[in-house]
C-alpha cells in the first residue's frame, strides 16, 4: 500500500576528515551500521539499499551488502553530482512512498582527503602538434584558463559574483564573513573536519584560489560517510513507543534538475532550480521559511551560501547581503544556516553530504546535539546542489510524541 | 602567409571577428554547440546567427589556482552580449580586483594559442576593457 507517511527511524555520519586506514566501503559500513543501531533494526528489516558514491569505481551498494548483510534485497546505485546522497536517501523514500517497500537504506559515501581542485581536468602537458578541432565546440586545445575556467572554486565564485551584479551589496569581505560564521560554528561540531575558528583577516588573507574565494571559503575536501533509515507511518506504528519518538518525519522530499535559462550554457544556473525544489518543499509540508529553526545549506563555496538564502526564500529577493550582515544566519539568529560548520568547515565528501546534512538537522530535532544544540527545534530544511545541475531539498520536523 | 584555425568553432575569424550561435526558430534560444532539440521549447529547427562583440560583464573570477598546466593568474567571465551570455577569459587587462569590475565594458578580441607543426596558427578569443 502507498505510504504519504514517511518517517526517518535511524541516521548517522562518520566523522568527517582523514580516514587513511579506512577504504569508501569501510566508511559506508561504518554509516550503515550505525544508522541500523540508531533505528533498533538490522539488515533484515531492510527492503532496499540506495547506495550513493561519486569518486570511486561503481557499485558500492553490492560492496556495501557484502560487508554488512546480503540478504538479496534491490539495490541501486545513484551518481549525481554533489546531490548524490540526497539522491540516494529519495530513492529509499519514494520506494517506501510506492509501497514496494516498508523500510529502507540510503548510504552516500565518499573519499575525498588531499584531492585537491575539483572540475578542472587540467591539460595534457602540451597540445597536439597538429591541431585537430574536438568535442562539442570543435576545440584544438583545452579550454579551461583560455575560455574561462572549469574549476569550481572559480564557477562559484561567478554565481556569487553574478548576484552581486544584479542586486548589489556584496564584496570579498561579505563572502569571507560568511566562512567566519561556519568555521565559528564548526568548532562545537566534533565529527566536522575542521573545527578551529578563523578570524576575517585570517580569512582574507588565506591563499586565494579564485577570487573572491581564498582557501577557507572553499569546502573541504575530506573523507566520509553518512547513512539514513527511512520507514512508512504504518510501518512505525508497530515499532516501540522509543524509536516512534525519536523518529523525524520527512515532510518533503524533492529532487529537481535546471530548467533553461538563457546564461547556464556558459555558467551553471545554480538558482532556478532551488528555487523551484524549495517552492514544491514548502507545499509539500505545509510550512514557509519563517517556521524553519535552522537549515544546512550546500555552501560548497562562501560565494554559493549567499545566493541560496534568496533562493530558499529565508530572506526577501535581492537581500541576501543585508540578511546576512543583520546576523539572522549565525547559530544564535534568526534563521541557523550552517550549524554543523557547512561544507566550508566540517567538509564535504560529496556522496555523503546530502545524507549528512539531514542527519544534522535530524539531530537538532531530537534534542540530541549537544553543545551546538538549536533549544527547541522542531522543523528544518536540509538542502544540496551538485553541479550540472540536481538540487535535493529535505524539510523535517520532530516527532510530536 | 600562415594559415589560421579558430580556436573553436563558434568563433568566426577574418576581417570581422565574431562568435557564432545556433538559434532556435522558435523560441530564441541561442547555443554554441549543437542541439538535436531546444533545450528551451523542443522545437528543432535552428539557424546560424552571429552574437555581438561587444558587452558587459556579469561575473568574474580571477582564477589564482588551477589544474596544472593552466597558467595563472587568469580573469574569467561571463559576458553579456546584448543578451546572449558568453564564457570567456579577460584579455589586455590586469587581473587584480581593482581593474576588473561588475557591470565594465568589453569587447570582443583575439588572442593567439600557438601554431602546430604544420605551421597551422590557432587563435582563440576573449574579451578586453572597451
Amino acid at each position: 500500500m502507498a505510504s504519504d507517511d514517511i518517517w526517518i527511524l535511524g541516521i548517522k555520519m562518520t566523522k568527517f576528515g582523514k580516514h587513511p586506514d579506512k577504504d569508501v566501503v569501510d566508511l559506508a559500513a561504518e554509516a550503515a551500521m550505525a544508522a541500523l543501531a540508531d533505528g533498533g533494526v538490522t539488515m533484515k528489516d531492510m527492503g532496499i539499499l540506495a547506495a550513493g558514491n561519486l569518486m570511486g569505481g561503481g557499485g558500492v551498494g553490492q560492496q556495501i551488502q557484502k560487508q554488512i548483510g546480503q540478504t538479496g534485497i534491490p539495490v541501486y546505485n545513484v551518481s549525481n553530482a554533489c546531490a548524490t546522497g540526497a539522491t540516494a536517501l529519495r530513492t529509499a523514500i519514494m520506494a517506501v512512498k510506492a509501497g514496494e517497500v516498508d523500510m529502507g537504506l540510503a548510504v552516500g559515501v565518499e573519499k575525498l582527503a588531499g584531492a585537491g581542485l575539483l572540475g578542472a581536468g587540467g591539460r595534457p602537458k602540451s597540445d597536439k602538434n597538429v591541431y585537430e578541432p574536438k568535442g562539442r565546440y570543435g576545440a584544438v586545445g583545452s579550454v579551461d584558463g583560455r575560455i574561462g575556467t572549469d574549476s569550481m572554486p572559480g564557477v562559484f565564485a561567478q554565481v556569487g559574483m553574478e548576484y552581486g551584479h544584479k542586486y548589489g551589496g556584496t564584496s570579498f569581505e561579505l563572502f569571507a564573513k560568511i566562512a567566519e560564521k561556519n568555521h565559528a560554528h564548526s568548532t562545537l561540531n566534533p565529527l566536522a573536519a575542521y573545527t578551529k575558528r578563523m578570524t576575517l583577516e585570517e580569512i582574507m588573507n588565506d591563499v586565494m584560489i579564485a577570487y573572491p574565494n581564498t582557501r577557507s571559503m572553499c569546502s573541504a575536501n575530506c573523507d566520509g560517510a553518512a547513512a539514513a533509515v527511512v520507514v512508512s507511518g504504518a510501518k512505525l506504528k508497530t515499532l516501540s513507543l522509543e524509536q516512534q519518538r525519536r523518529a523525524i518525519k520527512v515532510k518533503a522530499s524533492v529532487l529537481t534538475t535546471d530548467p533553461w535559462q538563457e546564461a547556464c550554457q556558459v555558467l551553471p544556473d545554480v538558482n532556478t532550480l532551488t528555487k523551484n525544489a524549495a517552492k514544491i518543499a514548502y507545499e509539500q509540508a505545509g510550512v514557509g521559511p519563517q517556521d524553519l529553526n535552522l537549515v544546512e545549506l550546500h555552501d560548497c563555496f562562501a560565494t554559493a551560501e549567499l545566493v541560496h538564502y534568496d533562493n530558499l526564500g529565508l530572506c526577501e529577493e535581492g537581500g541576501a547581503a543585508d540578511f546576512f550582515m543583520s546576523g539572522a544566519t549565525w547559530r544564535d539568529g534568526k534563521t541557523p544556516v550552517n550549524v554543523s560548520g557547512g561544507l566550508e568547515s566540517k567538509g564535504h565528501p560529496i556522496a555523503a553530504t546530502g545524507i549528512a546534512n539531514i542527519w544534522e538537522v535530524c539531530h537538532h530535532l531530537r534534542g540530541e546535539a549537544g553543545d551546538r544544540q538549536i533549544e527547541g527545534a522542531k522543523v528544518g530544511l536540509a538542502h544540496v546542489i551538485g553541479l550540472g545541475s540536481a538540487c535535493g531539498i529535505h524539510i523535517l520536523e520532530k516527532s510530536g510524541l | 602567409m600562415s594559415k589560421q584555425i579558430p580556436f573553436v568553432d563558434y568563433l568566426v575569424l577574418g576581417d570581422k571577428p565574431h562568435l557564432v550561435a545556433n538559434e532556435c526558430t522558435g523560441c530564441g534560444a541561442r547555443f554554441f554547440d549543437r542541439r538535436n532539440a531546444c533545450a528551451a521549447c523542443f522545437g528543432t529547427s535552428f539557424k546560424k546567427v552571429d552574437i555581438g562583440t561587444e558587452g558587459i560583464v556579469r561575473a568574474f573570477s580571477i582564477v589564482t589556482f588551477a589544474a596544472p598546466g593552466v597558467k595563472v593568474p587568469f580573469v574569467s567571465a561571463i559576458v553579456d552580449c546584448n543578451g546572449t551570455s558568453v564564457r570567456c577569459t579577460l584579455t589586455n587587462v590586469e587581473p587584480s580586483p581593482e581593474q576588473v569590475s561588475l557591470g565594465m565594458k568589453v569587447r570582443l578580441a583575439l588572442v593567439p594559442v600557438g601554431t602546430d607543426d604544420e605551421g597551422t596558427e590557432a587563435v582563440n578569443y576573449g574579451f578586453e576593457p572597451a
